[in-house]
Parts: structure tokens; sequence; C-alpha cells
């Protein structure tokens, strides 16, 4: 043993090791019209997808978006608890008024849920974001008028 | 050090968020330098996901044993979650989909024990859980030599 190591032992150090306390991340929310895009990339803490359901809802409530994207294409892996939240932030712009689309799952992730048993009834998905605006948007043009 | 091919039995602990995500990582490396599928790492990243979040949540914090099993005819990961908390005291209700004690969707155990080839729970109630799952690379038949 040679004392604590500066590089880390083998490549990438813990996450602790980095300037990641808490929420030392954020999660980009982007405005795109009436529709609030939320991109998730990499390794989600559990906390951090809590504080995201908080700032979700709070966005939806202010800025009065009628659509959220949820882009999920740079998460490998959905567990449990991360597909309650997401579940829980669908239900929650549902009662602001808000539609959630799931956006780019990978098929890895699909599968693993199926099996799990996390199938997020309910939940609209799209194979990639930009899918899930025209799916957004095409409800809206359906809404306001008839043919 | 990872000078021989396989790399060695490793001891990670479960105390916090960022501690997860650790644990995911760490698994997924070692699956992916076992051989494992792109679909098999994501379902046993996930098991472990859940497994730890168990060890934390209801074991108040343990540790995780990650064993590389190479002397088979298939590579496999083993994974043992330990702590030394309260126990299970009903491991049948325990294991039923939707049984759930912690507020959570009820999927850790009976979700976890679908995504992994062998699943054992040992638990003595006053003095802590230890849940061991392994998991077998499926060998892709070599390819055909060429033409």
């Amino acid at each position: 043993m040679t004392g604590p190591s500066g590089s880390g032992p083998a490549g990438f150090g813990p996450p602790v090791a980095g300037p990641l306390g808490g929420h030392g991340f954020t999660v980009p929310v982007l405005r795109l019209g009436d529709i609030l895009l939320v991109t998730l990339q990499g390794e989600l803490h559990d906390g951090m997808a809590e504080q995201l359901q908080q700032d979700i809802t709070d966005r939806i409530a202010h800025t009065r978006v009628t659509g959220v994207v949820i882009d999920i294409s740079g998460v490998d892996v959905v567990d449990s608890f991360l597909g309650r939240v997401l579940a829980e932030i669908a239900a929650g712009a549902e009662l602001l008024a808000a539609r959630t689309v799931l956006a780019g799952m990978r098929p890895a992730v699909a599968i693993t849920l199926v099996e799990l048993g996390l199938t997020l009834p309910g939940l609209r998905t799209a194979l990639d974001v930009e899918r899930a605006m025209e799916l957004l948007t095409a409800g809206e043009r359906q809404g306001e008028g008839s043919p | 050090m990872r000078a021989s091919r396989h790399a060695a039995p490793a001891s990670l602990p479960i105390g916090s968020d960022a501690d997860l995500a650790w644990v995911r990582q760490q698994v997924r490396q070692a699956a992916a330098e076992l051989g494992f599928g792109l679909v098999q790492q994501t379902k046993l990243v996930t098991a472990a996901s859940e497994l730890a979040r168990n060890t934390l949540v209801h074991g108040g914090g343990g540790h995780v044993e990650i064993t590389p099993l190479d002397s088979g005819p298939a590579p496999g990961l083993r994974l043992a979650f330990v702590d030394a908390g309260p126990g299970i005291r009903d491991l049948d209700r325990a294991m039923t989909d939707g049984y759930t004690s912690g507020g959570g969707l009820g999927l850790g155990l009976s979700g976890a024990k679908r995504l992994v080839q062998e699943f054992e729970v040992d638990t003595r109630p006053g003095e802590g859980t230890t849940v061991t799952v392994t998991a077998w690379a499926t060998v892709v038949p070599p390819a055909r030599p060429g033409p």
C-alpha cells in the first residue's frame, strides 16, 4: 500500500472522487416552443433522479408547456427505481396538462425492463426525439379542429 | 492492476447513491471483459442495481463481492451482496412481485431473480442478508472459417 492514489488504481476513479457531490451535474432541460426536452445521460444517481422529477414538474407549471420529451438514448441501464421516477414524472405532467413521451430507449434496456416486470404502462414512447416531437405536435393539431 | 487476463475478485462498498453508480459501472466492466453480450450485460447490471439498492435501503449498507468465474465451459460472473441489517422476515413474501416494504415497486428481488441464471438468498433475522447471483455468458459459436 502506497497511500492514497492520485489517479485511481484502474483507469477511472470512483465517482465520488470528482467534484460530484450530490447534485454536482445537472440534467439539461431545454424548452422548444411548447415542449420541454429533457436529456438523460450516463449514470443518474437516485437523488438526482428525484431532484429531476421536482425540477421538471416545476418547469411545466411555470412555463405552461404542453408536452415533455425525455430522451433516454444515452442511458444504458433503467432499473425499477429510475423506471418509477420516469413513470411518476409522466403522471405528474399529465396532472399539469402536459403529455410525456419517452424517447430513444435502447433495445437492451427494453428487453431487460420486460424481464424485470416493469413495462411502464401508460407511458408513451417514441424511437427518437424527432418522432417524439411529431407525436406531441400532431396530437395538438388534431385537438384543434376536425378535418 | 490488470496484469493477468482475468480480473481478480473485487469487493466494493455500498453506502451511498454514488456507490450504487460505481457498482453498476464495475459490474458492467467485469461482464464486458468476460465476453458478455450487450443484452446480458444490461440484464446483469440492472439486477446488480436492484440488489445493491436493497443492500443500501433495507440492509443499511454493506458491500458486494464481484467474482469472475472462468474455469467452466462458459465464463460467468458471481455477485454477492452482503449486509448486516435486520434480515428478511418473510422471504416468500419478499420474493413476490409487487410486495414492498420500502416504498418501491416491489420488483427488486423478484425482478433481479429473473435477470440472472442463479439466485440464492441467505438471510438471518437480526444478523443480515446475503444475496448471491450468478450469470453465465452465452458462448456464441465462432464464425465459420472464411469461404
